[in-house]
């Protein structure tokens, strides 16, 4: 990794050397709540993030674009799952659609056919949806990278076949009729507070032990093994929160929408989390989010073009990986952290 | 007897829908996920060359298919290159590489039932009383040639060789003197070429339509992962039973599970013996 940061740019005298800052370092222990400065220097980031969400719904007057606000939420819960597993647990599941059909169907069924409200439909549906998911995905889990990635990519493709061939479940129109919000309001602010919690939530969790454990499956899941520990298990609670995750999204999908159906099951759902994790920076969980409030919004002013949308997410998807493969919270962090200046070799 | 007939036909496709995928993943390891676009833009590629500039069918085939090879060898150059070794960043570069052409191409409009390309041979014949078109015959024989071509290439050729021994052990064989990342250029494009090829040959007996190149991909993926990575054998064994077990489903159950099977084949091989059928490579690293 030094390599990278050490950029020998026209000549071989001089590179770029990156250093902390001296506030960086300071605000690391207890002693950060000892000045102002310190304690500014480390809430700052976060106050802006939760604001610039709190205050979004209330900024934007359009209904078109509140509904967007609420689908990017929802993406970026996907995104967010995406991100712990495939850069703290390595698993890399390119199914994010499975998650979100899931959970959507679970909601819509559970509102539906045994007539819950919203207000109980989804904690069940995230619930019972995360089960599932994980219940499915168990034999898969030993795989190791490119297989289980095509394993989770393959996933909903084959939930929604069925669905259409045995023409269960409302089969290609889908559940219609589901109960929607009672307001706007209420709508976006329950899912922004979800976020917040659900991202700061897992850069807890990733720093408890049980994330050093995830990092251990990651890394080296033989040593895992020789500790005593379940690789199994560890694999399968990472899922069961990724997914409970993402069956939320779809849970809260299908009440937005009042309307459950294939479409859930659409590779839309597994590229643009992705994508955002991509565009973000992987291994921040922040930066998925971000990536998701970037490329939602912009996809939704190419809906006009039909498929191009695709096409444009696609190709900053391949751009990204190609050239930036760091991501911009990644490059955003290492500005903030430190300083760059060149020094003679 | 229609059922072994069309079987057999069915089973052809898949091997040579197939062989340019298992060529460049089973053999080579690198992951073509664009490897359905690529069929995709060869029957609009030649349906262009035969309806826009007026060349002859012969002609836009072969045209067709240099610039194939020409767009396989420039995704390795340009994309896979600077990915290699990623595992799963090749699969999402080359995957969503295949995803803006196909969706491009749907938002051109290149859709309907407008996009078709003649069949080489008109008439059908009678086999035992099943009636048969000439051009699922030249399937079957172009699918043969091919087969018995690609084994002996990868066994026999010093070109070949080296492509098998790349994914063996990477290492070992750059110790030897083989340049890896030539020779992925080579197997990049001869996998395209084989791509374009089975569009030819098969886009004739249907429409063009976007979403085959989807249902291609996946299908490829079938064939080559029940089969096992780096097994001919395997690979044309299972080309055989998806194909079989697709007709018999068709036939006795619904015509919707066409690709369900194909979808359940990947997930149970995979979760049940990741190495497929015949496969024998690199068992330690694919699961715990």
């Amino acid at each position: 990794m030094e390599e990278k940061y050490e950029k020998v740019t026209s000549t071989i005298e001089r590179r770029k050397e990156r250093l902390d800052r001296g506030i960086k370092v300071r605000t690391e222990g207890i002693y950060a709540i000892s000045s102002l400065e310190e304690v500014a220097y480390l809430l700052l980031p976060r106050l802006i993030l939760i604001t610039g969400l709190l205050l979004l719904p209330a900024l934007i007057p359009s209904l078109y674009w509140k509904r967007v606000i609420s689908i990017t939420c929802i993406y970026a819960l996907l995104a967010l799952g995406f991100d712990f597993l495939a850069n703290f647990v390595g698993l890399v599941s390119l199914g994010g659609a499975f998650y979100i059909g899931v959970g959507g169907y679970m909601a819509a069924i559970l509102n539906k056919y045994v007539g819950l409200s919203p207000i109980l439909t989804i904690p069940l549906a995230t619930f019972s949806g995360a089960i599932i998911c994980t219940l499915l995905l168990l034999p898969a889990l030993p795989l190791r990278g490119v297989y289980f990635a095509i394993v989770t990519l393959m996933y909903p493709l084959a939930i929604a076949r069925i669905i259409e061939a045995l023409n269960i479940l409302g089969g290609t129109d889908g559940i219609l009729g589901v109960a929607g919000f009672p307001s706007r309001w209420i709508e976006q602010y329950i899912i922004i507070l979800i976020i917040i919690f659900a991202l700061f939530g897992l850069r807890r969790l990733v720093n408890e032990d049980i994330g050093l454990v995830f990092r251990g499956v990651k890394d080296n899941d033989q040593a895992v093994r020789a500790s005593g520990l379940s690789i199994t298990l560890y694999k399968s609670i990472a899922v069961f929160i990724a997914s409970g995750l993402g069956s939320l999204g779809g849970a809260y999908l299908s009440h937005i929408y009042m309307w459950s159906g294939i479409s859930q099951f659409a590779l839309d759902f597994s590229i643009i989390p992705i994508a955002a994790t991509v565009i973000g920076g992987g291994g921040t969980l922040v930066g998925p989010l971000l990536g998701c409030f970037i490329l939602v919004p912009i996809s939704e002013f190419l809906r006009a073009f039909g498929t191009l949308r695709i096409v444009f997410y696609s190709l900053i998807l391949l751009a990204f990986i190609m050239f930036r493969s760091e991501g911009v919270m990644v490059y955003a962090q290492r500005k903030y952290h430190q300083f760059e200046r060149w020094v003679k070799v | 007897m229609d059922i072994l007939i069309y079987g057999i036909v069915n089973s052809f496709s898949l091997a040579l829908m197939a062989i340019g995928f298992t060529l460049v993943y089973g053999i080579s390891r690198l992951p073509n996920f664009a490897h359905g676009a690529i069929y995709v833009i060869t029957g609009f590629g030649v349906w262009w060359f035969i309806h826009k500039l007026h060349l002859n069918y012969a002609l836009s085939i072969i045209l067709a298919l240099v610039l194939m090879g020409l767009i396989g060898a420039g995704v390795y150059r340009f994309v896979l290159i600077r990915v290699r070794g990623m595992a799963t960043s090749e699969i999402i570069a080359t995957y969503a590489l295949g995803l803006a052409i196909l969706e491009f191409l749907r938002w051109r409009g290149f859709k309907g039932m407008t996009y078709t390309l003649p069949v080489f041979i008109e008439g059908s014949i009678q086999i035992a009383g099943v009636p048969i078109d000439l051009q699922r015959i030249i399937v079957i024989g172009i699918g043969i040639v091919v087969i018995s071509f690609m084994w002996l290439f990868t066994h026999y050729n010093k070109t070949g060789l080296a492509l098998r021994g790349m994914a063996q052990d990477e290492h070992a064989a750059m110790m030897l003197g083989i340049d890896s990342d030539w020779m992925a250029l080579i197997a990049m494009a001869i996998g395209s070429i084989l791509s374009g090829l089975s569009a030819v040959v098969l886009l004739p007996l249907g429409n063009i339509v976007v979403e085959a190149g989807y249902n291609v991909l996946i299908l490829s993926i079938a064939v080559c992962i029940v089969g096992g990575l780096g097994s001919w054998g395997g690979a044309i064994l299972a080309a055989f039973m998806i194909g079989f077990v697709q007709i018999l489903t068709v036939r006795y159950i619904q015509s919707h599970f066409h690709m369900v099977v194909a979808l359940l084949a990947i997930i149970l091989t995979l979760i049940l013996r990741p190495s497929g059928l015949f496969g024998r490579q690199k068992e330690l690293e694919e699961r715990v």
